[in-house]
C-alpha cells in the first residue's frame, strides 16, 4: 500500500495554456492568428475592393478577379463565425480543455500503455505523477490514462468483429453495427454503474467521468488480443487468449484502481464507522475487475466459433 | 444481448420513471426513506442508506418537467410507429 499523502481537493484538470510547452505544444492556435488579419475584418465590403491594407497581400496573389477575392473572404469569415458558435455550445457541454488532456498521447506512450495492459506484472510504480497539482498528460506519465487508445481499440475492435464475421460468412452490414452499439452501450452502462456506486458510497477520489470511460475501454485492447488469438489459432487459442488477457486486464484494473480509490481514505477516515468503508471500497475495485472478463467473453464468443 | 442505443435510452427513460413515481409521504416515508430521516449523518460520510435517499430526492425533484416532455414524446412516438 502507497502511503503517499495527497491532499485533499477534487483536482481540476487545468487546460494546457498554449505557452507551457509541458503540457502539450498546442499548434491549434498557430494557425488563427495569421488568418484572422486577413479574413476576419468586421465591415468586409463585398464591392470587390480590398479590405484592410497589408493583410490583402496575400489573398490577392491567388485572385486576379477582385471579387471572387472578395467572394473567397466572405466565405471563410462565415465559416469562421460558424466555427465559433460550434465551439461555443460544444464547450457548454463538455470540456474541451479537460478531453485535449485526454488525447495529449505521443508514440512512445502508446506503445508502453499497450504493453502495460498485455504484460502488466513487472511495472513497479503505478502511481500518477504530478506537476504543481495537475496530473502530468500521458505524454509525460505512462500511469496516466488517455481515451486514445480506448477509442483506436473500439474502432479495431469493430473492424476486426466484421472480418471475423466475414471470415465465416456471417457478415451484413447491420451486423457491424449491431456490434459497435452493444459494445458502446456496455461501456456505457459500466460506467453509469461504477458511478452510481462511487457516489453512494462517497468515494471522494478525482475519478471524472472521461477517466471511467478511459479505464473502461482498456478492455477493448483485451478483446482485440482475444479475437485474434481466436481468429489465428482457433478455438484452443481464443481461450487462451482470453485467459492471459482477462488475468492481465484484472490485474491492471485493480493495481490502477487501488491507487485512485482506496488511497483517497486517508485523510477522511476518523473514528469507528470508517473499518467499512475500505472493505467496501475493496469490493468495488475487485467488483469491476471480475466484470472485465465477463463482458470480454460476451463479446467476443459470438466472434469465435 | 445485442443492444441498440435505442434500448440503452428505453431503459435509462424507464429507471428514471421509476425513481420518480415514489411518492414521499405516501410510500418513503412508511419504509423510512423520508426526507426527515436523513438528517441524522454526522461527521462528513454520510452512510450509505442517507446517499441513496439523496439520490431519489434529487431525482425526483430535478427529472419531474423533463420526464413529462419525454414521456409525452415517447407516447406519441409510439402511437405513429409502434
Amino acid at each position: 500500500l502507497s502511503s503517499v499523502y495527497h491532499p485533499y481537493h477534487p483536482r481540476a484538470r487545468a487546460g494546457p495554456h498554449t505557452g507551457d510547452p509541458l503540457l502539450f505544444a498546442d499548434t491549434s492556435s498557430a494557425a488563427p492568428p495569421m488568418n484572422n488579419q486577413g479574413y476576419y475584418t468586421p465591415g468586409y465590403s463585398i464591392g470587390g475592393a480590398p479590405v484592410g491594407g497589408p493583410a490583402d497581400a496575400g489573398v490577392n496573389n491567388l485572385f486576379a478577379d477582385p471579387m471572387a477575392s472578395a467572394a473567397m473572404m466572405y466565405g471563410s469569415s462565415l465559416a469562421n463565425q460558424g466555427k465559433e458558435i460550434v465551439n461555443k455550445e460544444i464547450s457548454r457541454y463538455v470540456s474541451v480543455n479537460k478531453l485535449k488532456y485526454f488525447f495529449a498521447v505521443d508514440s512512445k506512450y502508446v506503445m508502453k500503455k499497450l504493453l502495460l495492459l498485455v504484460f502488466p506484472y513487472t511495472h513497479q510504480d503505478w502511481e500518477v505523477r504530478y506537476h504543481r497539482d495537475t496530473p502530468l498528460t500521458p505524454r509525460h506519465d505512462v500511469n496516466a490514462d488517455d481515451l486514445y487508445i480506448p477509442s483506436m481499440a473500439f474502432i479495431t475492435y469493430i473492424l476486426l468483429a466484421g472480418m471475423a464475421l466475414g471470415i465465416q460468412k456471417r457478415f451484413s452490414p447491420e451486423v457491424l453495427g449491431l456490434c459497435a452499439s452493444t459494445a458502446l452501450v456496455w461501456v456505457v452502462i459500466e460506467v453509469l454503474v461504477m458511478l452510481l456506486c462511487l457516489y453512494i458510497l462517497s468515494v471522494h477520489s478525482d475519478l471524472s467521468i472521461f477517466d471511467l470511460f478511459a479505464y473502461s475501454g482498456y478492455k477493448y485492447v483485451g478483446m482485440i488480443f482475444t479475437v485474434l488469438g481466436g481468429l489465428l489459432f482457433g478455438s484452443d487459442g481464443y481461450f487462451v487468449a482470453l485467459t492471459w488477457s482477462s488475468c492481465a486486464l484484472m490485474f491492471f484494473i485493480v493495481r490502477s484502481l487501488k491507487m485512485k480509490i482506496l488511497s483517497s481514505l486517508s485523510h477522511d477516515s476518523m473514528g469507528a464507522g470508517a473499518t467499512a468503508k475500505p472493505r467496501l471500497r475493496l469490493y468495488i475495485t475487485v467488483a469491476t475487475a471480475a466484470f472485465q472478463p465477463i463482458i470480454i467473453y460476451w463479446l467476443t464468443s459470438h466472434l469465435v466459433r | 444481448m445485442a443492444f441498440t442505443l435505442y434500448s440503452l435510452i428505453q431503459a435509462v427513460i424507464l429507471c428514471v420513471n421509476a425513481v420518480a413515481v415514489l411518492h414521499e409521504e405516501r410510500f418513503l416515508s412508511k419504509i423510512g426513506w423520508g426526507v426527515d430521516q436523513s438528517i441524522g449523518g454526522f461527521g462528513d460520510e454520510p452512510g450509505i442508506k442517507v446517499q441513496l435517499m439523496n439520490l431519489v430526492r434529487s431525482v425526483r425533484t430535478v427529472m419531474r418537467v423533463p420526464l413529462i416532455a419525454v414521456n409525452s414524446v415517447c407516447i406519441v412516438l409510439l402511437l405513429l410507429f409502434g
